[in-house]
């Protein structure tokens, strides 16, 4: 509950030293915290590239860096000349040997990192060498927690606002926290573990609101987005993605783009009997924000129950993109992008927001790259369908019709219990996860650390459930075609293709990915390499080698001293990560959910770890 | 004759010694599992537990956690207990030992209601509410849902976790109180769920065991239920065979005190 460590005076002296050598830092309260990059444009890119809100040029606020979710600093000093002399600055431990995803925020002179559970704060003073901690945050949530969730005891990181760092736990409870002083300032439970919820996500703070979804789809939750009060954490509404349209937010103001999302209640409609109730769909991803419209946008995850024979209908809104009101939670429209779900293909994938040339006129753009193995580009106005084609090998379906927005799905690739379904592209796990891309405005390519694994969904076997038997289908994941099994996809936006990749053949990549204004492109690798590449050419510059699997997300930050610098966890874990840790059997290729199949080999490459790592020239 | 007394009395005396420095048996448990397990000991699983461990002449010991998802891995095979004390015969995660019972899942309705469902064929199943439970863990589903979907009754098939409210002490017991209490016609329910709760209701019920392939051959309804170590712990395996062996008697009598309909 309280800080262990708290040294204001370092602050304060950490503020004087700052005025002494004159911070180049913004310490405004624009989101993406920098001076140096006028809203709307940054230097090197096309005319016609219009950013909608501050990109991050020094700081870093919140979970993306910025509400577009592009993952793209300004900074430049770090560049493909002088990138091969990085070199790490200083290291530090979490102390916690959990797949750490999510990513550092830095404010001021602080670093604030969210350890997986039990969900520490830890603030790191960057004014002094050595990782030197200023407090620990402990905030000791229900340790029944861990039981439920699904895919390791994950977090996904902060955002900043109005003095506080403010984050989930996995007990279902939001936390704000002083920025300074460490203490709690409030704490929210909003879900229930009981019912089998857990928090996952990164919340994001628009002006006094923060938004925030729930996890746990695999437990029959019902997913929802939940809007906090900055201040106070009350909560002031809560917008739900299954059942009437009153709980889902749907009124006057809604217009779905194609006739497939129109109509009454579809959250109650497209299901049988009561079974939006367990409806899954759950906001585990991320949400990013146009400060232009004041819509807020996210990915919900698979419908509940697994097997689809069980839910005739569409299933709405599950694995769906959702735009909502900033301020009320109202719908504004919603895209389903794949009705009646029957791979477990979650669309909580990242949502990068930007205005570009596309189609011969200048587009308000939102970029998904999907679980499915689809790049979505669409209209955010309106929810139309401008593209949908493949980053990886992808045969549940050939293609969309731009016309109807529905895929055209191949029906020997649906599951169906008792029944042997081979080869189906991609695998559960899909052509990427939740890990998420960056855009880089100066070469209008979108970075997407992808997943190549196929499955066979294959027969029944006994498994058992609080004490009940259960049937379960062996569900097997291997490598899909061409040898390799993760690949860093530079995807041309504006011409719908892959403009180049760089393949991995042992691992998929389940490290997020950073853009710069240097022209470099930071992502590690699950076998512990962390990278740095050519924006432009995919030419690799250089290469470290980190303590364990790399599962996070990387930042860039202007120091205290006015250098750049890169900041990446170096933690193997989360769903496939979890293979590395040695309770998991890698003899048997059906656990951790069918995972162990494509990651058998995770052992002998990497194990568990806790470690930040600074980097810097 | 005496000879085997005495062979007997060394092995009580033997087993007196063991007994006090024997390492504990540590079994994995759920502490909030009603019929099967709690933190006071008081399911037919924590029953059986205690009468293993005397058999085997060790203190007993508890690890507890709930049953999700990463129950075996957490437990199990993270090397905090070593062994599960209810898991199927043919579950693939761990190594099983012989079967110590079978039961199989039930209908379950109030008698004063006189609905005699017996199969998924009959005919009044489509007009009744019917409660299930569900998991929504990725890829299983109770043997139940898929015969409904197989025979399209989903529109009139209500959703229950099973995993209950947590919170309270039997989280597993409110697809048969929505019986007792009208909310839903008739609940298909795992034997020992069903046997335990139905007694508890003020309401005298009818409980229906479902035919083994009631379904199809790959559908199974019946399960052979045995107690489960981590892979390699033979040593372990076999002396619990032995017990299952040498106690069968006992064992069925507490699953009998439970109301465990068997097969």
């Amino acid at each position: 509950m309280t800080p262990t460590r708290s040294h204001a005076w370092l602050s304060v002296a950490a503020l004087v030293a700052c005025l002494i050598v004159g911070c180049r830092r913004n310490q405004g309260n624009g989101p993406g915290g920098g001076a140096s990059a006028p809203q709307g444009h940054v230097p090197g890119a096309p005319p016609t590239m219009h950013l909608i809100a501050d990109v991050s040029a020094g700081e870093w606020r919140m979970p993306a860096g910025d509400f577009g979710n592009l993952r793209y600093s300004t900074l430049d000093t770090i560049k493909t000349t002088n990138v091969m002399n990085l070199h790490v600055i200083t290291t530090f431990s979490t102390g916690i040997p959990h797949g750490h995803e999510g990513q550092p925020l830095v404010f001021g002179n602080t670093m604030y990192v969210v350890t997986p559970f039990p969900n520490n704060l830890v603030a790191v003073d960057l004014t002094k060498p050595g990782g030197a901690v200023k407090w620990i945050y402990e905030p000791h949530p229900d340790p029944r927690a861990v039981g439920i969730a699904c895919c390791d005891v994950v977090n996904r990181g902060a955002s900043y606002a109005d003095g506080k760092i403010i984050y989930s736990l996995l007990d279902a409870t939001i936390v704000a926290v002083d920025t300074e002083t460490g203490r709690e300032v409030w704490r929210t439970r909003i879900g229930d573990i009981n019912r089998g919820e857990t928090f996952t996500a990164a919340p994001v703070i628009v002006k006094d609101h923060v938004l925030v979804g729930n996890s746990g789809g695999e437990l029959g939750v019902r997913g929802y987005v939940a809007c906090l009060d900055v201040r106070s954490g009350k909560e002031l509404w809560r917008a739900f993605n299954t059942g009437p349209d009153s709980d889902v937010k749907i009124g006057p103001g809604f217009h779905a783009f194609y006739p497939k999302d129109q109509g009454k209640d579809l959250g109650v409609t497209s299901w049988p009997s009561e079974q939006w109730k367990l409806g899954g769909s759950t906001v585990w991803g991320w949400i990013s924000y146009d400060p232009e419209t004041n819509l807020f946008f996210y990915g919900t995850g698979n419908p509940g129950v697994w097997n689809p024979d069980l839910r005739p209908g569409d299933n709405k809104w599950s694995s769906s993109i959702v735009a909502r009101d900033a301020d009320t939670g109202e719908a504004r429209w919603i895209y389903q992008v794949t009705a009646h779900d029957s791979w477990d293909y979650d669309e909580i994938m990242e949502n990068v927001l930007v205005d570009m040339d596309y189609g011969g006129r200048r587009r308000k753009l939102l970029i998904h790259p999907g679980r499915t193995g689809f790049v979505y580009v669409l209209d955010r106005e309106t929810g139309e369908l401008l593209s949908a084609e493949t980053f990886e090998p992808t045969n549940w379906a050939s293609g969309y019709d731009l016309k109807s927005g529905k895929p055209a799905e191949d029906p020997a690739k649906h599951t169906h219990f008792g029944t042997v379904t081979q080869g189906i592209c991609p695998s559960s796990t899909g052509a990427k996860d939740v890990i998420p891309s960056a855009f880089s405005p100066r070469t209008a390519l979108l970075y997407i650390p992808a997943h190549n694994t196929c499955m066979d969904y294959e027969g029944i076997e006994a498994n058992y459930i609080a004490g009940t038997p259960y049937l379960g289908a062996d569900v097997k994941m291997y490598p899909g075609p061409g040898g390799y099994q993760g690949e860093l996809v530079a995807w041309d936006v504006a011409r719908n293709r892959k403009a180049w990749g760089i393949k991995d053949a042992r691992f998929p990549i389940y490290s997020g990915v950073l853009a710069t204004g240097g022209d470099v492109v930071f992502y590690g690798t699950m076998d512990g390499w962390f990278k740095a590449v050519d924006a432009r050419t995919g030419t690799e510059l250089w290469q470290f080698h980190t303590a364990s699997g790399i599962v996070g997300n990387p930042i860039t930050y202007l120091g205290p001293d006015g250098k750049q610098y890169v900041a990446v966890y170096s933690g193997i874990g989360g769903w496939m990560g979890a293979v590395a840790f040695p309770e998991v059997s890698a003899d048997d290729p059906y656990a951790a959910l069918g995972v162990v199949g494509a990651m058998k080999d995770i052992k002998k490459y990497t194990a568990a770890g806790s470690t930040v790592y600074v980097f810097g020239l | 004759m005496s000879s085997a007394s005495s062979g007997l009395v060394l092995a009580c005396a033997v087993s007196a010694i063991v007994g006090a420095s024997a390492p504990p048996l540590r079994v994995c448990a759920d502490p909030n599992n009603m019929p099967f397990s709690n933190a006071h000991g008081e399911g037919f699983e924590n029953k059986i537990a205690a009468l293993v461990a005397r058999d085997l002449h060790r203190p007993l010991a508890y690890f507890w956690l709930p049953q999700r998802r990463g129950f075996v891995r957490n437990s199990l095979d993270a090397g905090q207990c070593d062994v599960v004390v209810g898991v199927p015969a043919s579950y693939g995660r761990l190594q099983t030992t012989d079967r110590y019972y079978r039961s199989s899942y039930v209908f379950v309705s109030r008698r004063d209601r006189h609905l005699r469902i017996d199969s998924f064929d009959a005919g009044g199943l489509r007009s009744l509410k019917i409660g299930i439970q569900i998991s929504g863990d990725d890829y299983n589903n109770p043997p139940a849902a898929q015969a409904l979907a197989a025979r399209h009754l989903v529109h009139n098939v209500h959703g229950f976790t099973v995993y209950g409210d947590y919170s309270k002490p039997d989280p597993q017991r409110e697809i048969v109180d929505a019986v007792a209490d009208g909310r839903v016609d008739v609940a298909i329910v795992w034997g020992p769920l069903a046997g335990y709760y139905t007694r508890r209701e003020p309401a005298p019920m009818d409980v229906t065991p479902i035919a083994a392939a009631a379904d199809s051959p790959v559908l199974p309804f019946v399960f052979d239920i045995a107690m489960g170590v981590r892979r390699g712990d033979t040593a372990l395996r076999d002396a619990l065979n032995a017990t299952i062996a040498r106690r069968r008697v006992e064992i069925r009598q507490i699953l009998h005190t439970y109301g465990v309909p068997l097969r």
